[in-house]
């Protein structure tokens, strides 16, 4: 029983870093279809921004869940002012663009940083389940991951904002017909998706250390990920980080780390396979 | 670009070929002659991406797979049989019957675009993270160890054809690299001349008339992509002869910069790849020669401003500017 919580927590936990390394992801692709390969380096520089402003004496979770999605959100706004506008409609050439950025990034940041290994440890200590013992910060993701899908969807669906957002999701023409400037909602959406990529960043540094290459470990997952979801974009990321994480926590748990990975790809790929346009190409499809 | 003088840009690839060999061993000390090997292949291996991504129309964002399925192929082959005559074409028909399931998967099941892109790009990773998790005794193949994230580092040179005791010097791996580049240059050319060749060009221009005209769009795209791998697993050999074989080979970093070579040089050419390939090469090894600067930021930065500014690649934009001055030279 206490081994069925423990490894029912390891999953919840699993799935709960997916989903929180893909939204900044899912955002973005959701509403321009721009897939950003750069998003690895949001979530590195979010890392960056936290590990740098608490050392400079800030509270850790201040530099955790503010400085470092504002910092990266920040660092969105330019970089969608100075590329990626002038490529809207151009997705193969945005995916280029947007990888060269993360070249970019990786190499700036190691210039800058060195090419070491910087880390905090998690806070919150450890929690007991019977015989075993399990992170209070795996449990905290868990929380803070239901908390940003529960706060995306809660401004999508009834905020103003939320509305003009999803009107020109799907179709920017009429939303610009009737006095929205797509333009600009496409920068704010840019913006938010950086941020909440950045404050992924921070949330996972403290269980994957900070390097300048850390995203390219978390890109090609959290780009599964969305890509296996479909269209939707908060159904879409929710039903496959579901799936996902579950297969790869229990390929992890029942055989090696590397193995559960393997797993959890090759389920990615027999999905496509079976449903071309996404889970959510086939299921939820009127969902968000 | 195709179709024009075809007869002429490939006596051009023969003669230059030929001067490569005659010259380069001469004037290169053997370090420098080593890394024009390395060249020469990442030349082959940017050449089968142009082929497929620039004629074929198919993003593949795992052009990287093929490339270390045909250094790994040639590696464990070369270290079971000994003689090397017959791990070549092992190493040739592993990433090819790669490509072609891999194909089948993808145009079988009729993927879309970015979801293609995906699925080539999960597939390298899942080679990736195999390759590296390899290390220890119990993973081996026949004689030859995996080596998990050291690769395999005694990979035996070519020798020469039934001789397994004659094995090449690097001067004669240079010169087989280059004519395995030319060859393959020649080969697309011919490929693109032919009727399979404009079918797939078609395809590329409109996938659904050339559906509507009873061309079956799947076995075209199969086959262009199945020679695409064998080009890439050809790469992969021949870097395993002049460096080693390692996981690196499937990294991300890899299929990232096969497509920015094609992408500089220029997307739907044949020489583009090729040029993209070596100059960009030698920008990254200057690059990482300076000391201040981080590579990887040249090389980003390169991408962001070939996207910009040179959508179309080195090449094609030279053509049209050298065109449009010869209308200038030729209008008073």
């Amino acid at each position: 029983m206490d081994l069925a919580v423990a490894v029912a927590l390891q999953v919840l936990t699993g799935i709960a870093t997916l989903l929180i390394i893909s939204l900044g992801l899912a955002v973005i692709f959701g509403m321009m279809r721009v897939i950003n390969l750069a998003h690895g380096e949001f979530l590195m520089l979010g890392a960056y921004a936290a590990i740098l402003s608490a050392r400079a004496g800030l509270n850790i979770w201040l530099a955790m869940l503010v400085v470092a999605p504002l910092a990266v959100g920040a660092i969105g706004v330019a970089v969608e002012r100075l590329v990626i506008r002038r490529l809207y409609g151009r997705m193969l050439d945005t995916m280029l663009a947007t990888w060269g950025l993360s070249l970019g990034f990786i190499g700036a940041v190691t210039m800058i940083f060195g090419n070491t290994v910087a880390g905090f440890s998690a806070p919150l200590g450890s929690v007991a389940i019977g015989g075993y013992r399990s992170s209070g910060y795996g449990l905290f993701l868990i929380g803070a991951a239901c908390v940003l899908i529960a706060g995306v969807w809660a401004v999508l669906r009834f905020t103003p904002a939320g509305l003009i957002a999803r009107g020109t999701m799907q179709n920017p023409e009429m939303a610009a017909a009737l006095g929205v400037s797509p333009s600009r909602v496409y920068a704010i959406a840019f913006a938010v998706g950086a941020a909440l990529s950045g404050l992924a960043g921070a949330l996972i540094a403290p269980f994957s250390g900070v390097v300048p290459t850390m995203g390219t470990v978390y890109i090609a997952k959290a780009f599964i990920t969305v890509i296996t979801g479909g269209a939707a974009m908060l159904a879409g990321t929710l039903s496959a980080s579901g799936l996902l994480g579950t297969v790869a926590t229990l390929g992890t748990f029942a055989t090696t780390p590397v193995l559960g990975e393997v797993a959890m790809l090759a389920v990615a790929i027999v999905l496509l396979r079976l449903l071309p346009e996404g889970i959510t190409g086939r299921f939820f499809r009127r969902s968000l | 670009m195709t179709g024009r003088r075809p007869t002429a840009e490939i006596a051009a690839a023969v003669v230059l070929a030929a001067a490569a060999i005659a010259v380069l061993p001469r004037v290169l000390e053997l370090f420098a002659l080593i890394n024009a090997t390395v060249y020469a292949s990442m030349a082959v291996l940017a050449l089968s991406l142009g082929l497929v991504w620039g004629f074929g129309g198919i993003l593949c964002f795992g052009q990287a797979a093929f490339f270390g399925l045909g250094g790994y192929g040639y590696a464990v082959a070369a270290l079971n049989v000994a003689d090397t005559t017959w791990a070549v074409p092992i190493a040739l028909a592993v990433p090819a019957a790669a490509a072609a399931l891999l194909g089948y998967v993808m145009f079988y099941g009729r993927i879309s675009d970015v979801y293609m892109g995906v699925i080539t790009l999960t597939v390298t990773l899942i080679l990736f993270n195999f390759t590296n998790s390899t290390a220890g005794d119990q993973w081996r193949i026949g004689a030859a160890p995996l080596g998990g994230f050291n690769g395999i580092p005694s990979t035996p040179p070519l020798n020469l054809p039934g001789d397994p005791g004659n094995p090449l010097p690097p001067e004669r791996i240079f010169a087989v690299a280059v004519v395995c580049l030319a060859a393959c240059y020649i080969l697309g050319k011919l490929v693109l001349r032919s009727r399979f060749g404009r079918v797939v060009v078609a395809i590329r221009e409109n996938e659904r008339r050339a559906e509507l005209l009873g061309y079956d769009v799947r076995r075209y795209k199969l086959g262009i992509f199945t020679l695409g791998g064998f080009m890439g697993g050809l790469a992969g050999l021949l870097f395993a002869n002049c460096v080693f074989v390692s996981p690196t080979m499937f990294s991300l970093f890899y299929s990232g910069q096969i497509i920015i070579w094609v992408m500089v040089g220029g997307l739907g050419t044949l020489a583009g790849p090729i040029i993209g390939a070596v100059l960009l090469q030698a920008l990254t090894t200057w690059a990482g020669t300076l000391p201040a600067v981080n590579p990887s930021l040249i090389l980003g930065a390169v991408l962001v401003a070939a996207v910009l500014a040179l959508p179309k690649g080195l090449l094609p934009t030279a053509a049209a500017a050298l065109r449009r001055l010869r209308r200038r030279d030729a209008a008073p």
